[in-house]
């Protein structure tokens, strides 16, 4: 199994060392012609308008939304990757969205880096904590039929699952955390 | 090793491969959002005004950089003086995301730089080699930059801090212990921070660069170098056709292996901005 990691802009190296941790063969996916090499796709933090713009001018926008309906590319997105699948996005400034997972999403809904934190989350039917940060965060405010609340922090969704899609609102990968990765490698 | 900013390290994370953009006022800052700016710097006047100006320098009016951050929905940065803390405590009460300690404006305090460790935003400083910047790091600084020349649309420094930086790493690879106590403290950097540099083979903070960079090439060439994104001061909204620039400095940035696209990316933008040779220069900000 080859994992993609989107690196366009973003902590994508935090990403790949995580992955590279656990012997996972990944590729760094910039043009449409690295896509086809993958079997899955990591969408990393970062900001959701540029990694929105450089989706559109790569071409890989239209590649991910094919392979997406037709079920060949599993996806987790972090942060910046959540709101770029959600279906819908609020907030000031709002880039346009692959709109693949059926969540509302609110950009930066703590508000600036001041309101960023460290916490300590737990997968629904897990005893085990983890420690994650909240950067600049997004909160997820509605949920569609048939999406999966896997985490929830302080009463808000923070990890979702739709089929083939996962959504995080916080950053695993910069926390050294790797066990949302092994969940999006064996469950998704 | 003391306590490091490390929310401020994460946010630097997700800046990594994009473009900080100077902007001087909120139609600026929209037009830099759109273009993929990673984030901006609201400040007053560019470096190359600055420059041109004269004058001190100071950290810009707060009605401007709330302005700027109602604008855009990106992180907002703002300068403050070398040392000067109260210029800080004031971008912190009006809840900036990054804090730029910088050469830019007219240093306040002859002898320290700020206490960085006891604010709750993250700061980004300038450094000319790895001593500036362990320097930095050891005070608090969550990310680095290259200092460059600023305003000078020219990137010939930029390049000179990014290699002495890289040489300085690897030298360091064949030094007895003895001889890096010795630097340590002859460069009053804790010794652990050294060493685990040293190991690391790179700075433990994200390290973009600054400082005259004009065009797509510019950009693509000290990504080639290392560098983990790009500060783009005067060489956005000094040129002719600002959006068209922005975007595709932001563009190069990612695809900076890709000649082909490059060559793409460079034609029709143009005039970039009147540039400067650095021996012609009556302040060199980069000393400070």
């Amino acid at each position: 199994m080859t994992v993609g990691v989107l690196a366009l802009q973003g902590d994508f190296a935090e990403h790949i060392s995580i992955l590279r941790s656990m012997r996972i063969r990944i590729v760094e996916v910039r043009t449409p012609l690295d896509l086809e090499a993958v079997d899955r796709l990591i969408i990393p933090g970062g900001e959701s308008t540029v990694i929105s713009g450089l989706l559109q001018s790569s071409g890989l926008w239209q590649k991910i939304c094919t392979r997406v309906r037709k079920k060949t590319l599993p996806i987790f997105g972090t942060c910046a990757g959540l709101i770029l699948l959600a279906k819908h996005v609020t907030g000031k400034n709002a880039p346009q969205t692959l709109q693949l997972l059926d969540v509302t999403v609110d950009r930066n809904a703590y508000g600036s880096q001041i309101q960023s934190f460290d916490r300590k989350i737990r997968l629904k039917g897990a005893s085990k904590s983890l420690d994650v940060a909240f950067i600049r965060a997004p909160k997820i405010t509605e949920i569609g039929k048939g999406v999966e609340v896997l985490a929830t922090s302080g009463g808000n969704p923070v990890l979702v699952r739709q089929g083939q899609l996962l959504g995080a609102t916080f950053h695993s990968e910069v926390t050294g955390t790797p066990e949302i990765h092994k969940l999006f490698l064996d469950a998704v | 090793m003391k306590k490091r900013n490390i929310l401020g390290e994460d946010l630097a994370r997700m800046l990594k491969g994009g473009v900080i953009m100077d902007v001087v006022n909120a139609k600026q800052a929209v037009i830099a959002e759109k273009a993929g700016a990673c984030a901006v710097m609201a400040l007053e006047r560019v470096p190359s005004d600055i420059r041109a100006q004269g004058g001190v320098a100071r950290m810009s009016d707060p009605q401007l950089i709330r302005e700027i951050q109602r604008a855009v929905s990106i992180p907002v940065m703002a300068k403050v003086r070398i040392g000067h803390e109260t210029e800080a405590r004031i971008l912190e009460a009006l809840e900036i995301d990054f804090i730029d300690e910088s050469e830019v404006l007219t240093p306040a305090d002859p002898f320290d730089h700020i206490d960085k460790k006891v604010f709750k935003i993250p700061f980004v400083c300038g450094a000319t080699n790895l001593w500036e910047a362990l320097r930095r790091i050891d005070e608090g600084a969550a990310m680095i930059r290259t200092k460059g020349e600023a305003g000078t649309g020219n990137v010939v420094e930029a390049v000179r801090h990014m290699k002495v930086i890289l040489s300085e790493l690897k030298s360091l690879r064949s030094m007895t212990p003895s001889k890096l106590a010795a630097l340590a403290r002859e460069q009053r950097v804790p010794l652990l921070l050294l060493k685990s540099v040293r190991e690391k083979q790179r700075l433990p903070v994200v390290t973009f660069v600054a400082g005259g960079i004009a065009t797509p090439a510019d950009a693509a060439l000290l990504m080639n170098l290392g560098a983990e994104g790009v500060f783009v001061g005067s060489g956005i909204f000094k040129s002719s056709n600002p959006a068209k620039v922005a975007r595709a400095i932001v563009e190069a940035t990612v695809h900076f292996k890709d000649a082909k696209m490059l060559a793409k990316l460079s034609t029709g933008l143009g005039n970039a901005m009147p540039g400067l040779e650095i021996e012609t220069l009556q302040t060199r900000m980069q000393g400070r």
